[in-house]
């Protein structure tokens, strides 16, 4: 049982390259923190500093209460599991569970009972003697659950664990690893770059870009105040529309009050189809471009009529004045219909015009 | 298309067996002349069917030797031969393997230097240096001695290069789970790379024994006393005689003896020895 505390952490390569500028994340016991980002944020390398596989070059990590940047891997009372899974593949299901163990001298009738004991949580039991390589993936990444529970550490990480997974047995896994979580209650840091496992698994989640942290909070406090234009598109699927409030028509809706230049968002989901205006909310006329049905909901991708700047945002980006309407049912306008949707005015964002900083509306 | 499908097997077939036969016919030979009374072959009335002095040919030649040329008993030759061929195949393997791991996994200062000094051996095979090679070996009273013998034929550029590439393809992330499973380098090295390895183990055996085995300029200039010399070298020194009559069979049962312990290495490594090219185990 251990917090994790990362104090103003950075990591710079011998090439000059800075890939974490400073992160500060507070993680409680038992908590999980989920790091999520697009590809090249530095969350895993943030991970790696903290099993001990990157050294730190700048700032402190704590586990337990005890700084561990200058100690090894095996020593730190950590156990990780790996996108690709890393299982000793000339060893059966029961040594690769058991190998950490043995490495540590442990009595071989505890490693049996240990190992039992996770084969059974994890429904490996018949699969001991097997080789990794007779294993399906959903299987071998069960194995390499498994490895990280039988040492009882203090804290588990998890880099992409279920990218090489099938949708269905991802959705399935995740499910399952939270659950193995909570039971055994160790606090966990999660990297993923999929906003939907990361918003499912958190209790703690930290958005990261370019090396930086850009919100730490509850996920649906973040889903709901982020902080920051990157957050905004980021969490949260389809992307939030981001426009420029410079636009006469915004602006003048939105009166004065709310800054001169600066960014809106309003999120698919919060967009209704009606010839209303709220009051204190903003109206779009649009052009239906593409209609897209999943069955539940249907997604309408529509282009505003004097179709100026949607304003950049880097993830998921929608071509300049896309706006998407996320609706109930399969119900749809026609494809180059002239549509008004509304917002009502609590469901807006803004923010500052350089996308950094949120303005309450 | 069938009838041509079939039609085309049988040529491929015949084409195989010529082949075959071309390849095996001297070898048959040399097994007929191993069988067969020396005088008869003397006079070139040598049948080829084999003869039948079978047993006391090859106990002359294993126990005995040549009653001229060398007297020497070509089983001990052999035993020369397999200690040079085992100690240059088990000894390659293992210090180029030590020195990929060191070259792969490590950084320390030099590294690539090193490695590019190990790859320029490539081109200095032991017929180019042989001269300052000698010199080492006899300046360590090493001359006529199994380490003579082995010794300057262990390290490796090739074995080195080969386990570095292999090295190269297993994943970081079994490193970095050893690493927090515990095992510090010496572990690593024993517990997971070694046993990932040992297809490409096999392989190279089976390759650098073939090669110690047919030592030929080395072990000539090594060795001078009898009872040290190879097989390779023995066969040479049975055919020459001075005014006596070569001793045929005892020459080509020699040669036939020669060939058993490659052709046993092959036949018994060879699951391995085609699993290590061709597989690229993760």
């Amino acid at each position: 049982m251990a917090n994790v505390t990362l104090r103003n952490v950075r990591k710079t390569y011998s090439g000059g390259f800075e890939a974490i500028k400073g992160v500060n994340v507070d993680v409680g016991d038992g908590q999980f923190c989920v790091l999520v980002g697009p590809s090249g944020c530095g969350k895993s390398t943030l991970l790696r500093m903290v099993a001990g596989l990157e050294t730190v070059t700048g700032g402190e990590i704590d586990i337990g209460g005890k700084v561990v940047n200058g100690i090894e891997p095996a020593d730190r009372d950590i156990a990780m599991v790996f996108q690709n899974y890393a299982l000793y593949p000339h060893m059966s299901v029961f040594n690769n569970m058991a190998y950490g163990l043995r490495n540590r001298g442990m009595p071989e009738a505890e490693i049996k009972t240990r190992v039992e004991e996770a084969a059974r949580v994890l429904e490996l039991s018949a699969m001991l003697e097997r080789k990794p390589r007779q294993l399906s993936g959903g299987q071998r990444q069960r194995v390499a659950m498994g490895r990280a529970i039988v040492r009882q550490p203090k804290v588990f990480l998890f880099d992409e664990p279920l990218s090489n997974l099938d949708a269905k047995l991802r959705i399935s896994m995740r499910v399952e690893i939270r659950k193995l979580q909570r039971r055994l209650n160790v606090t966990s840091i999660y990297v993923t770059h999929d906003q939907l496992e990361a918003m499912t698994l958190a209790d703690i989640l930290v958005v990261m870009n370019g090396g930086q942290v850009e919100q730490v909070g509850n996920p649906l406090a973040i889903y709901e105040k982020p902080a920051t234009t990157f957050v905004a598109s980021f969490i949260g699927a389809p992307p939030m529309n981001l426009m420029s409030t410079r636009q006469d028509e915004i602006k003048s809706q939105l009166g004065g009050a709310a800054g001169e230049a600066g960014i809106l968002g309003i999120r698919p989901e919060d967009l209704v189809i009606t010839d209303q205006t709220p009051s204190g909310g903003v109206a779009l006329s649009l052009t239906v471009d593409a209609i897209e049905r999943v069955g539940a909901e249907t997604f309408v991708y529509g282009s505003r009529a004097q179709d100026e700047q949607r304003v950049a945002a880097t993830p998921g980006e929608l071509p300049p004045g896309e706006v998407i309407v996320r609706i109930p049912g399969t119900e749809a306008p026609a494809i180059g219909a002239r549509i008004r949707v509304a917002a009502v005015r609590n469901k807006l964002h803004l923010f500052s015009g350089d996308g950094r900083t949120r303005i309450e509306v | 298309m069938v009838e041509q499908e079939g039609f085309r097997r049988y040529v491929a077939h015949i084409i195989l067996w010529i082949g075959i036969a071309i390849v095996a016919f001297p070898v048959y030979v040399a097994f007929v002349a191993s069988t067969q009374d020396n005088a008869l072959i003397a006079n070139g009335q040598m049948s080829l069917l084999p003869g039948g002095h079978f047993f006391e040919v090859y106990y002359q030649t294993i126990f005995v030797g040549t009653s001229g040329s060398t007297r020497e008993p070509v089983g001990n030759m052999m035993f020369n031969s397999l200690v040079m061929a085992l100690a240059i195949a088990i000894g390659k393997i293992a210090i180029s393997i030590i020195s990929a791991y060191a070259i792969v996994y490590f950084r320390f200062p030099f590294r690539m230097a090193i490695f590019w000094i190990i790859f320029i051996t490539l081109m200095l095979p032991v017929e180019v240096r042989i001269y300052p090679t000698y010199k080492i070996v006899a300046d360590l009273h090493m001359l006529d001695s199994y380490a003579g013998l082995a010794l300057p034929l262990i390290a490796s550029a090739t074995a080195t290069l080969l386990f570095r590439q292999f090295f190269m393809t297993v994943p970081d992330e079994l490193l970095e789970a050893s690493r927090i499973d515990g095992a510090g380098p010496l572990r690593f090295f024993w517990d997971t790379l070694l046993p990932l390895s040992r297809t490409n183990m096999a392989a190279l055996f089976v390759i650098l024994f073939i090669l110690g085995w047919n030592q030929y300029l080395w072990p000539l200039l090594i060795t001078t006393r009898d009872d040290m010399q190879t097989i390779q070298i023995g066969i040479r020194k049975m055919m020459t005689t001075n005014d006596a009559l070569t001793e045929w069979p005892i020459v080509m049962a020699t040669a036939v003896l020669a060939m058993l312990p490659p052709v046993f290495v092959v036949v018994a490594m060879q699951k391995l020895f085609v699993r290590g090219l061709v597989e690229t185990e993760k």
